[in-house]
């Protein structure tokens, strides 16, 4: 069970505090007490080799994995479970989905859903959960969409976009909800090599307006340009956090000097 | 230079063949005068046989109509975390899939002679009401819940694989939008399992139809039965069997065209569009 919270993580200023958190699948033990705090406004990128839990973290940060002990706060709010009397209740579906609406997803699979216009895509859930009037809805999926750079594609259907435009529909979706904070799974990885600086463009745009993003990714140009800070991940724990000229001149560990020496 | 495409000798050959045979199959139908037309012709459009062909038609779309709601009930059941609905699914299924339509069909027929009078309530408790089998449960009932209670066990199955069709992160996109677990399902699972539901449960239909002739034993009066009394009383089997096929065959046509625009209508989606080029982001950046 998680442990509880003390003072010192309740502070107002952190989007994401992460301590000792773990997870496993079976006997597999993916997560082996991970820690982390996010500043809000900041962007952080979490960098590690692969089958280090980086995107188990990241889904544990949306309850789309549930964690085992440890502690985990998001927007000052425990991800899952309610702290009433000394003790931890789990949440019901409908308590974790009003936390996950607040909570903006891109995956490396883009994941839209095939068959809704992608306008359908953006407007879903502002509509179906925030209860926005489709008027508005739409009149704001048109500004993302323009942000995005993708007013033309409105009504296509997904099938019919290339991955770059997919995934920039995705993130157009995801911040519709209006979250306060980004969660971004290697939402490059899956791109043809031309089409990855689409994608980073809107990503950089977005850190620029101030939004607060957690992004899993390989790109070390992205890492080291628009972040705030590098988490270096492997084996289940953060070995390394620093800022990204801190992490990419000075590995202070041989484990990232390592993992540094193979994809530079 | 000139282009000869490829000849198909063979395929010429066969479809003679066949031809010349279902020719000679068809002569000997028509001059055979024990097919009897004119009883064919006579009987076609007779009050009785239309009426039992409505009842077909009422049969096949109410218990269909049962078959599909139940049948996804169940598969959502089958597949929800809850164990005990889910064990109430898959028992429900072990016994409907387990035991032939025609004895199920017996079995409601002959439900009153097992509980005579029914009563609603809890066990040992206060009673909510009861009321006498054998004035409710007539054969349009007992044909109902046997035909609608069976196919709800095929669709179920036929549910559950549409459903699991539906690729994990779909569900994971909906539910990290914040939307709620009925949300998901109705808007985002099952719209996209339907492409994979419909074209079995349009077979389904299709051989519900058929099916629907199983009640003659219960003797309600759908097309079969309808076609029975009369050849019982003229003994004209063969011409009567004639018109009662007509009209499945005449419905299965139907249907079978419908199937194709229903599902030509599900798979909108896939049919890609031009692309129209990709203005926006180069004057966008
Ligand atoms: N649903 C699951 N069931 C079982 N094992 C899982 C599951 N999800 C992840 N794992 C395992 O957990 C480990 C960590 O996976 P994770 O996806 O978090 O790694 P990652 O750091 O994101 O790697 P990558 O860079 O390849 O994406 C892997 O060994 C993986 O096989
Ligand atoms: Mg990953």
């Amino acid at each position: 069970m998680p442990a509880p919270a003390d003072s010192r993580d309740s502070l107002e200023s952190f989007a994401v505090v992460a301590r000792g958190v773990e997870k496993s699948f079976g006997s597999h033990k993916v997560l082996k007490g991970v820690d982390l705090r996010v500043e809000y406004g900041k962007v952080v990128c979490i960098l590690g080799p692969s089958g280090s839990g980086k995107s188990t973290f990241l889904r544990c940060m949306n309850h789309l994995e549930r964690i085992e002990a440890g502690f985990l706060r998001v927007g000052g709010q425990l991800v899952g479970y309610r702290q009433h009397a000394g003790k931890l209740y789990e949440m019901r579906h409908s308590e974790v989905a009003r936390q996950r609406a607040d909570i903006g997803m891109v995956f490396q699979s883009f994941n839209l859903f095939p068959h809704m216009t992608v306008l359908q895509n953006i407007i879903e859930a502002p509509i179906g959960v925030r209860g926005i009037p489709k008027r508005q809805a739409i009149e704001e999926a048109m500004t993302l969409l323009a942000k995005v750079g993708l007013t033309a594609k409105a009504d296509a259907y997904p099938r019919t976009l290339s991955g770059g435009q997919q995934q920039r529909v995705a993130i157009a979706r995801a911040l519709a909800m209006r979250p306060k904070l980004m969660l971004f799974d290697e939402p490059t990885s899956a791109l043809d090599p031309e089409l990855v600086g689409e994608v980073l463009a809107v990503m950089k745009g977005l850190a620029a307006e101030g939004m607060t993003m957690v992004v899993v990714t390989h790109e070390m140009g992205f890492a080291r340009d628009v972040g705030d800070s590098v988490v270096f991940m492997d084996g289940g724990v953060v070995v390394e956090q620093g800022t990204p000229s801190e992490f990419f001149n000075n590995p202070r560990t041989e484990r990232a000097r390592a993992f540094l020496g193979k994809v530079l | 230079m000139e282009v000869v495409p490829l000849r198909y000798y063979g395929r010429w050959i066969t479809a003679l063949a066949l031809g010349v045979v279902l020719a000679g199959l068809l002569v000997s139908m028509i001059t055979n005068p024990r097919f009897k037309w004119d009883i064919v012709a006579h009987y076609l459009f007779d009050d009785s046989i239309i009426a039992g062909l409505m009842m077909t038609i009422w049969l096949t779309v109410a218990a269909m109509g049962i078959g599909i709601v139940l049948g996804t009930a169940v598969a959502l059941m089958r597949i929800s975390d809850n164990p005990v609905l889910s064990n109430i699914a898959g028992g429900y299924l072990w016994i409907f899939r387990g035991t032939p339509l025609l004895v199920q069909l017996i079995f409601w027929y002959n439900l009153s002679a097992l509980y005579p009078q029914i009563t609603i309530g809890f066990p040992f408790g206060p009673s909510l009401g009861s009321f006498d089998a054998n004035r409710y449960i007539t054969v349009y009932v007992a044909a109902l819940l046997g035909l609608g209670l069976n196919e709800g066990a095929y669709m179920s199955e036929i549910v559950r694989s549409g459903l699991n069709a539906v690729a994990t992160g779909q569900r994971e996109a909906a539910e990290a939008l914040g939307m709620s677990r009925f949300r998901v399902m109705a808007r985002i699972i099952l719209p996209q399992a339907m492409r994979v539901i419909i074209p079995p449960t349009g077979n389904q239909l299709i051989g519900m139809l058929k099916t629907t002739s199983l009640v003659s034993v219960i003797a309600l009066q759908e097309l079969l039965y309808s076609a029975q009394l009369i050849y019982t009383a003229n003994f004209q089997t063969i011409p009567l069997l004639i018109v009662a096929s007509a009209w499945y065959l005449v419905l299965t046509t139907l249907l079978s065209i419908g199937q194709y625009f229903v599902e030509r209508h599900f798979g909108r989606s896939d049919r890609r569009v031009a692309a129209a080029p990709d203005v926006a982001i180069e004057s966008g950046k």
